[in-house]
């Protein structure tokens, strides 16, 4: 069973609808105990970078989502749920992320509208399975004002170019996480949620 | 690059597409959720459905054609229309769609907008702006045809274009995206229905005024319109209604032909 984190911030469901749509066998959850139980975990992302922190603390799944990216379970983070990954963020700026990967979550740097709203392309940096059968180049559907900056670059899967190129997912071993919403992305999405979904099969 | 979105846009009346789509070859015609998948294979980058009636009785209907569509559509959509109350919001949201196009509610409770912004976040809140253009106070010269652009202003009308808000569309738009707005969607009262081109100008001016996305709406006959929007208007998107419904254009063929055109967009 995947499990998606609801840590009780506004519409999580399209995830759960699209794994659904993918035959894929999911539950939203805000139960510690079910997040522990799953062979996988998804964090998806909505709002803010501090309310996204207290809410995870608070409800008691931080420690459920860090254990299951440390024991090696399969971890997909969505957005919000890829920055919280990292140390701390230029937005709010008072809580302390889940600090599995060193470095920022930084608001974009120019001139360009933001949020960033649409679809732009992904170009790959390495050779994830994670995106097993997504081009090069694919178009994915991004909704965000702050990107993040990982300190060990090695852990940068694909850029994207808004203004300047950022890290538009990562990767490190069983941990994959995207800037974009795969739930959001038609075909490409789809098909990064069935990667996924693949991989937590025993 | 961030890529030119291409939105069609799905009138809702009584739980039916209305606007005769053009594809006569289909199942149910009127049925949004087959219209909603045609769209999203012919390309789309995202949907909006519009309920005209706007009447309370139908709110349930589209919050059953959100449920419905978000179960089989994986592109973002926004539902509009009729929507009042943070409860509307919440409603639409929960059921699947992306973001909430709010319009008259907000120009007379635009706070509103702040509650809706603060609860759900800016970026699922679009707000809708119907302007009109106006001559300038003691201007009235239309007698005399036309009025250049210097000589006019644009008002906000509301329920649908009837009624005039006393309310400038400049500094309606700047302070809707102070008190939240992620989006807005510009519709040009006086183009729509028209076919004969977006209102350029009053695009360009709000487009240059606001930091978030600008949705060109009113008036789009054809893929030129569609161009100059992006272009001169500056917007970031296009919603067209008619010229995916009648026309023999499927959104493949608009988008290859904006890309000959040099503008960035999803193929």
């Amino acid at each position: 069973m995947v499990a998606i984190v609801d840590y009780g911030m506004g519409n999580l469901g399209s995830v759960e609808k699209a794994l659904r749509f993918i035959g894929a066998e999911a539950r939203l959850t805000s139960d510690p105990a079910e997040v522990r139980a799953a062979s996988a975990v998804i964090l998806p992302g909505v709002g803010a970078f501090d309310d996204c922190m207290r809410n995870l603390r608070e409800s008691g799944l931080a420690r459920p989502v860090v254990d299951a990216i440390e024991t090696g379970k399969p971890f997909l983070g969505i957005c919000l749920g890829l920055q919280v990954l990292f140390e701390e963020s230029e937005e709010g700026g008072r809580e302390k992320g889940l600090s599995l990967f060193r470095g920022r979550v930084l608001r974009f740097r120019h001139s360009l509208k933001i949020p960033q709203i649409g679809w732009n392309q992904i170009r790959r940096t390495q050779d994830a399975p994670q995106l097993a059968g997504v081009p090069d180049g694919a178009w994915v559907y991004f909704v965000h004002s702050y990107h993040v900056q990982p300190h060990d670059k090695n852990l940068i899967a694909t850029v994207t170019d808004y203004g300047y190129e950022f890290p538009s997912a990562v990767r490190s071993e069983n941990v994959f996480a995207t800037q974009f919403h795969p739930e959001k992305s038609q075909r490409v999405g789809l098909q990064i949620l069935r990667n996924f979904v693949a991989s937590a099969l025993p | 690059m961030l890529a030119k979105r291409i939105i069609p846009c799905l009138d809702v009346k009584e739980g039916r597409v209305v606007k005769g789509i053009r594809y006569v070859d289909f199942r149910d015609v009127g049925d949004p959720v087959d219209a909603a998948r045609r769209y999203d294979e012919e390309g789309a980058d995202e949907l909006v459905f519009l309920d005209i009636t706007a009447s309370l009785e139908h709110r349930s209907t589209m919050i059953d054609i959100a449920r419905r569509v978000a179960e089989q559509i994986f592109i973002p959509f926004t539902v509009g229309g009729g929507i009042r109350t943070v409860e509307d919001i919440r409603d639409t949201l929960l059921a699947g769609a992306d973001k909430v196009s709010i319009m008259t509610a907000a120009v007379y409770d635009p706070d509103l907008i702040n509650q809706a912004a603060e609860r759900y976040g800016n970026q699922c809140i679009v707000v809708a702006v119907d302007a009109k253009r106006v001559p300038r106070e003691g201007r009235d010269d239309s007698y005399l045809g036309p009025a250049p652009d210097e000589a006019i202003e644009w008002r906000i009308y509301t329920h649908g274009g009837t009624r005039p808000a006393d309310v400038d569309a400049l500094a309606y738009s700047i302070e809707a995206v102070r008190r939240g707005a992620g989006e807005l969607l510009v519709t040009s009262i006086d183009a729509d229905g028209t076919k004969a081109g977006y209102d350029l100008e009053l695009l360009r001016r709000i487009s240059e005024s606001v930091s978030v996305p600008v949705i060109a709406s009113g008036g789009a006959g054809s893929v030129d319109h569609l161009y100059q929007a992006l272009d001169y208007g500056k917007a970031d998107a296009v919603l067209a209604a008619s010229i995916f419904h009648f026309q023999e254009l499927t959104i493949q063929d608009v988008k290859r032909e904006l890309a000959a055109r040099g503008v960035t967009v999803r193929l």
